[in-house]
């Protein structure tokens, strides 16, 4: 291990100590959203067989600051189109109208409301989600992990698909796919230390 | 049979609820044909098979080839299907109870080259039962020996002609 790396892990333990200790007087601010190291994903239930698929193209507006989570905010823009189901056949069929519409609604958005702690490191975001011109509440738990020079936000909720019509027609029978969507994002940030 | 009737049918499909249902079906069904050929050549490893029926030694040769290559088969496509499954990331849950673990990890170029291993080892069991089929028959109505009874014991021997 070069003296280099000796402190760059030596700052990364500092930093996890300070997000850590409680009343340090330091805690962690997001300062740039790291989307390429960023992913949304999701579980559908086909004849109850979990299948995950991912969103390639989204974007992340994020203020975060540990030391006043009651302050953070966050808006999610993710392209419909960017779709990825893990076949070429079911992509093509879930782009068309019975599925997401992209044509007519390229994008799905969430855009936040309220984020309040749960203590030790977890979240509750709690917003409003549109998709196919329909708004719903949503509420995700996450938790904010240091990493590195950085922080990650990770959580999950569950959508029913139905309440988004998402999945029209034959589609709309759950004995197939089931109603339930559990989402999942990871999202990656740069952080810088502020005084609290 | 129904199986692979069942597999040829639904990947002609456009994408529907019932494609998916038959999906699931023909791995219920494939999953099933396994355990039941598993089971089946445990009791054949503990107990004695009949002596076989006489005849030319080549007919011999080709019926013991022929049994051992649809055994073979008979393992070998349920497996090439469960791992195209693992591989397309779209796993086997068991009659929508039991997951069934995934063997290999996600892979589509992997995914597609078990999936014509699969359809060719599909079509060649195809081509064998047709075999295996056209042979019992000839030793029933031709030979008129009891090599159909002892498959079908419903099925009584013909009587020799006089």
């Amino acid at each position: 291990m070069t003296p280099s790396h000796r402190g760059l892990l030596l700052s990364a333990t500092l930093a996890t100590f300070l997000v850590s200790a409680a009343g340090s007087g330091y805690a962690q601010r997001v300062s740039a959203v790291e989307l390429d190291k960023s992913t949304i994903t999701f579980v559908s239930k086909q004849m109850n067989v979990p299948v995950e698929g991912k969103f390639g193209r989204f974007t992340v507006q994020l203020a975060f600051d540990a030391a006043k989570p009651n302050e953070g905010r966050v808006q999610v823009e993710l392209d419909l189109s960017s779709i990825d189901t893990g076949s070429e056949e079911a992509n093509d069929e879930v782009k068309g109208k019975g599925w997401f519409d992209v044509k007519t609604y390229p994008s799905a958005r969430f855009v936040s409301s309220t984020v309040k702690s749960l203590g030790s490191g977890r979240y509750e975001l709690a917003g409003k989600l549109t998709i196919k011109g329909r708004t719903k509440d949503v509420v995700a738990p996450f938790a904010f992990k240091p990493a590195g020079q950085g922080a990650v936000f990770e959580g999950a909720f569950v959508l029913k698909r139905l309440d988004y019509a998402i999945g029209e027609g034959a589609w709309s029978d759950t004995d197939t796919v089931a109603n339930e969507v559990q989402v999942k994002f990871r999202i990656s940030a740069v952080t810088g230390m502020v005084k609290k | 049979m129904v199986s692979v009737t069942l597999g040829i049918y639904m990947v002609g499909l456009k994408l529907s609820p019932l494609k998916l249902r038959l999906y699931s079906w023909h791995k219920w069904v494939g999953i099933t044909i396994f355990l039941l050929v598993a089971a089946r050549l445990i009791w054949r490893a503990a107990n004695v098979p009949p002596p076989p029926i006489l005849g030319p030694p080549w007919q011999q040769v080709a019926a013991v080839v022929n049994h051992w290559l649809l055994y073979v088969l008979l393992i070998c496509i349920p497996l090439s299907g469960w791992l195209m499954s693992s591989a397309y990331g779209v796993g086997v849950v068991y009659f929508g109870v039991i997951p069934l673990p995934d063997l290999i990890g996600k892979n589509k170029e992997l995914g597609d080259t078990l999936k014509a291993l699969h359809e060719t080892l599909a079509f060649t069991m195809l081509a064998l039962v047709t075999v295996h089929a056209v042979a019992a028959l000839k030793h029933h109505l031709l030979d008129r020996d009891a090599v159909l009874h002892r498959m079908l014991p419903l099925v009584r021997p013909r009587a020799r002609k006089q």
